[in-house]
């Protein structure tokens, strides 16, 4: 059980308050509500660009992370398609650090050419490093346009090509900050060895006057409901062949999601789960094989990846995973099977808030989907699923008409 | 009257601060026991979840074989299957409980590792028992491990990182020595199960183990690890004394092409390094994260936030038991991988030229004391520490003469220390494009 306090501030931001005495550190996590599903299609990777330029001086402070370091803390973010998220970690007497670096940048930043025009590079080699210079780097790139039609779940956080963030202007900067980086679009969490007081009086001192600024209304095109299986074939430079295929599941606020979840466990993610004991092991199709989903907001995507073992057709690899799927779709999963991936997620889920850092991740994350209290009520809504709806949920996830195959085949 | 009260509040001007280097930092201590058969553990009882981490060091490491390849496919394959149970149904067990074990080879030890929740030790513990007396190495599960690792490598070695982390270790410390060596399609073909088995034998049912945990910990922890693991023959034979001739390559200076169709290079710039028991080597901790050890870092603010040729650098040492190497490595754009280089020279001449300010010292230890601090947090990072003092041989003194170096360490010294380590000369060079 996690314990959490919280207040709003009168500008509309929202503070969220865990306190553990174990610890002699203190963090602060701030949650902007804004990802790259609210980009404009013609400038995609902006969200993700914007992160880094949020480290690129503040109206105040000339940089963001010396003062941290200086006073023994560090920092990250991360930008995902449906939020950003910025933490930072220091010894707890020296809190109030973090309240004035966070506050400043949130004030306004310092919009600098300079950082824009490093930044870009920096992105773009961070978009060769991980998605072209790397085999099939760009599979999800290619999976995502074929699965969404409408949703900006269309592109990936990095960017839908290079020439969107190389041909980013200081004017598109200065709008997505004022848009999207106001104190009403903003969740805040300290935890650590902190007092509640201190933490009010301190966010009124720093945060208090910051403009609440206009009111952003998310208005996004949801993706229709697919009504034909879509497939595509790639011929690249790789070395072996690959077999992607994904499937529409709900998304992270309805019950549906927490079977999709427990239905990925039960197919994927360990050795005795059903597609690696059946096609790497038994049936050796596969040299290995994955099932995982995004977590999405918005309608997700379920998927199953894996890499062919040399000599295999991508029509016999398919065909098993389907029968592998055909016994999800017929026959109910025993108790006792979905007692193991029920136990592997309390397990999981444990492990995770050990960390500090995680705890404020999560209260803001749950925050952002309604409320924080959610992180405490997880466990039963993923023990309420049952093998009834493991069964319906499969049906419903794995038809054919719902699904976007991709071979990546070795030219 | 109308108060603002913030009114007064001057946001250029920080907010005053500890100096994290006046913070005092204290390696919660471990308890320790011996089993019957003179296994050692180490214990950190702590935390606010019912969890623990137990793990098994084994002196089963790639030092230690005969053939390349032979520890790291028999650690893998542990798990594998017993003469009781199947990989699926080992696999199956652990899960159930919702615990995780792994494994991990590395080039003296070889480790086997659970995670679990408390209240299930028990339930897990005869498993890992089992596959530590018991594992048979069926053949189906070596076939599909040599097919999977080589259909992997494979995939690897189209990418340039991969093929430079290998060739950096083989200048320094030759194709025939554990630090330099690695696997090829071949190394697979020929692996033979007899030997997996025998290695097995040799250093894991009747090898050197010492084990740590960490967690909330059970009352009969002993009772339990004693019953499991206390009259196993571990511990009975000394460790061969196995010498490896480190053979640095003579040529300092390589590049190589990969994919010509590549758009990134990996740079890898390495020198030889002391170890950990060196008098040296605490303050070269402060050195290294001056240079390009943190995101502050002189590397970084040059190559990434001054001139964006990278999404990042680091530096780093690359310490094993018998030997150590100062690496410096990054992915950059392939038109400025020669820039890059060039830099990389140009900021180890700077720190030996010029003395650290004063300013970007404190900085530096601030920020490494208070990295410290919140690495001491919970369970597993203490045992960690723990961990690396008491296999590298050392004792409580080396952790709090780190500290004490990077609270007091002058710019002098690390000038004296750049003069004698960041020396261009000394390093190998490798862009792999």
């Amino acid at each position: 059980m996690i314990q959490f306090e919280r207040f709003q501030l009168d500008n509309g931001l929202k503070v969220i308050v865990h306190k553990d005495l174990s610890t002699p550190m203190a963090v602060m996590d701030i949650l902007y509500d804004v990802g790259a599903r609210d980009e404009d299609p013609a400038k995609t990777g902006f969200a993700h660009l914007f992160e880094h330029l949020m480290f690129g001086g503040s109206v105040n402070i000339p940089d963001y992370d010396e003062p941290l370091q200086v006073a023994g803390g560090e920092n990250n973010a991360y930008t995902t398609n449906d939020l950003t998220n910025y933490y930072c970690q220091l010894p707890a007497e020296n809190l109030e650090t973090a309240f004035w670096l966070e506050s400043d940048r949130m004030l306004g930043l310092a919009f600098s050419e300079k950082s824009l025009d490093v930044q870009r590079k920096v992105v773009s080699e961070e978009f060769k490093e991980h998605y072209l210079n790397k085999p099939y780097g760009n599979a999800w790139h290619i999976i995502r346009e074929m699965a969404y039609t409408r949703h900006p779940y269309r592109w990936m956080t990095i960017g839908k090509e290079l020439r969107h963030i190389e041909e980013a202007q200081l004017k598109d900067v200065k709008d997505f900050f004022f848009k999207h980086y106001t104190p009403a679009n903003a969740i805040m969490v300290v935890s650590g060895n902190v007092e509640m007081d201190e933490v009010i009086r301190l966010s009124e001192k720093w945060f208090g006057d910051i403009e609440s600024g206009r009111p952003y209304t998310r208005n996004i095109v949801q993706e229709p409901e697919q009504k034909e299986a879509r497939r595509q074939i790639v011929k690249a430079n790789v070395p072996l062949d690959a077999f992607y295929k994904c499937w529409h599941m709900a998304g992270r606020m309805d019950q549906r999601y927490y079977t999709a979840d427990l239905i990925t466990d039960i197919l994927g993610g360990s050795t005795s789960s059903r597609l690696f004991q059946s096609l790497v092991k038994e049936k050796k199709l596969f040299s290995n094989i994955e099932c995982h989903h995004f977590g999405s907001t918005d309608t997700g995507l379920l998927a199953i990846e894996g890499k062919l073992v040399k000599g295999v057709r991508p029509e016999t690899a398919e065909a098993a995973v389907e029968k592998v799927l055909d016994d999800l779709r017929n026959v109910k999963v025993n108790d006792k099977e979905l007692q193991k991936v029920k136990n592997k997620t309390e397990s999981m889920m444990a492990f995770e808030d050990m960390s500090l850092m995680n705890r404020a991740n999560s209260l803001a994350y749950y925050e952002l989907l309604g409320d924080a209290a959610m992180m405490n009520t997880e466990l039963e809504r993923y023990n309420s699923v049952t093998t009834e709806n493991i069964l319906s949920e499969s049906r419903r996830i794995f038809d054919d008409k719902n699904s976007n195959t991709l071979y990546y085949l070795a030219q | 009257m109308m108060t603002n009260k913030t009114a007064s509040l001057n946001r250029k001007l920080a907010p005053r601060i500890k100096d994290a280097i006046e913070f005092d930092l204290r390696l919660k201590p471990y308890d320790k026991f011996i089993l019957d058969n003179g296994i050692e553990v180490y214990a950190v009882h702590a935390g606010p979840e019912e969890l623990m981490q137990v793990e098994w060091v084994f002196y089963a490491g790639n030092w230690y074989e005969q053939h390349n390849g032979i520890a790291t496919a028999t650690n893998h394959l542990i798990k594998n299957g017993t003469h009781q149970k199947s990989a699926f149904e080992i696999s199956e067990q652990i899960d159930f409980y919702g615990a995780y074990l792994n494994r991990n080879c590395y080039n003296e030890t070889a480790n086997i590792t659970l995670h679990t929740l408390t209240k299930h030790l028990s339930e897990v513990l005869p498993i890992v028992s089992e596959i530590i007396t018991d594992s048979i190495y069926p053949a189906s599960e070596l076939d599909i491990y040599k097919q999977n690792m080589k259909q992997r490598l494979e995939v690897n070695l189209k990418k340039c990182d991969f093929v430079a982390n290998r060739l950096i270790d083989e200048y320094l410390f030759g194709i025939n020595h554990p630090y330099g060596k690695y696997s090829s399609t071949k190394t697979y073909d020929e692996l033979q199960r007899e030997a997996l088995e025998d290695f097995h034998r040799h250093y894991y049912l009747n090898g050197k183990c010492v084990i740590f945990v960490a967690g909330v910990l059970p009352k009969d922890l002993q009772q339990q690890l004693n019953h499991h693991f206390g009259s196993l023959p571990l511990n009975r034979s000394a460790l061969p004394e196995t010498e490896h001739p480190v053979s640095s390559a003579e040529e300092k200076k390589y590049r190589i092409i990969n994919d010509p169709n590549g758009v990134q290079g990996a740079v890898r710039m390495a020198r030889p390094f002391i170890n950990r028991n060196h008098p040296d080597f605490p303050a070269s901790q402060v050195l290294n994260a001056i240079f390009g050890g943190f995101f502050g870092s002189r590397l970084m603010n040059n190559i990434r936030e001054e001139k964006g040729y990278t999404y990042g650098i680091h530096s780093y040492f690359q310490n094993y038991i018998h030997g150590s190497s100062w690496m410096i490595s990054t992915e950059a754009g392939k038109d400025v991988c020669e820039e890059t280089v060039k830099e990389v020279y140009h900021e180890m001449n700077v720190l030996r030229d010029v003395p650290v300010p004063e300013e970007e010292l404190l900085l530096v230890k601030n920020y490494l004391i208070g990295t410290i601090l919140g690495d001491l947090d919970g369970p597993f990072h203490i045992i960690g520490r723990w961990k690396n003092i008491i296999l590298n041989g050392l004792t409580e003194e080396y952790f709090y003469t780190s500290v004490d170096t990077i609270k007091r360490v002058d710019a002098k010294t690390l000038q004296g220390l750049a003069n004698k380590y960041l020396d261009p000369g000394s390093f190998y060079e490798l862009v792999v494009v």
